[in-house]
């Protein structure tokens, strides 16, 4: 099944962004396909390479880029990243920032679509 | 490719128009949709009516005031705009209060909307 994803909240404040992680992986393991996942509102703050996170705890943007690495594409809301300071400069890798119409595509093209959110 | 049905997507807009930035940015959203030729609803429940509410000011907590946009709604392929009644009702709020011609529904047929649905879009 094609599934698209959508995280709405940012990261260690909110266990959205993990669950979407826990999820996709989940999914992968199980043969589905992830059409992509669509960061907005405050989840445009999952994608920061700035983060500095102790040993003993996770990693939620190198782990989000890890995923990137293996072809999921991870897509940044450049509206709602431009608010937070979210910019190319401070990106993760395998992440890009786009434009709304692509969270618009990625409704279109999956069979399912999933936010995780508040 | 094959053509696909046009993919039947309802933004759902849960929240208070101010206090936090769900509303402004889904209605941000919405606006893009619009461009993308699918059967585009909205429905707003609980605190979010008040989004719809006339006369709204903004001006004491110096955020946007934003409540005009959604009367292009229609204009941007936005098929329906379903309010719960019930969520009017609890505020004391009627229709006429609203920015906006809205279709005024109980929540039986907004459960039934939702199920129609191949895409809802919290906010």
């Amino acid at each position: 099944m094609k599934i698209g994803v959508l995280v709405q909240e940012g990261p260690y404040n909110h266990e959205a962004s993990d669950t979407a992680y826990n999820f996709i992986q989940a999914a992968l393991e199980k043969g589905h396909e992830i059409t992509g996942v669509f960061f907005y509102n405050d989840g445009v703050l999952n994608t920061t390479k700035l983060m500095d996170i102790p040993a003993d705890d996770r990693h939620i943007s190198k782990r989000w880029s890890e995923l990137g690495a293996k072809g999921v594409q991870l897509i940044v809301c450049v509206a709602a990243a431009k608010r937070r300071g979210i910019v190319p400069d401070v990106l993760i890798e395998n992440a890009r920032i786009d434009g709304l119409g692509q969270l618009s595509e990625l409704c279109i093209e999956s069979d399912r679509f999933i936010t995780f959110g508040d | 490719m094959e053509e696909q049905a046009p993919r039947k997507i309802m933004f759902v807009n849960r929240r208070a128009p101010h206090g936090q930035i769900y509303a402004y940015e889904g209605m941000e959203v919405v606006l893009i949709f619009g461009a993308y030729d699918q059967e585009i609803s909205a429905v707003f429940l609980d605190d979010a009516v008040y989004s719809l509410k006339k006369g709204q000011d903004t001006s004491g907590i110096g955020t946007k005031e934003f409540s005009a946009t959604f009367r292009v709604f229609e204009a941007y392929g936005v098929e329906t705009v379903y309010v719960d009644k019930d969520a009017l009702e609890q505020r004391g709020l009627t229709a006429d209060d609203l920015v906006m011609d809205v279709e005024v529904v109980d929540s039986e047929t907004i459960r039934t909307a939702m199920q129609n649905q191949d895409v809802l879009l919290p906010f």
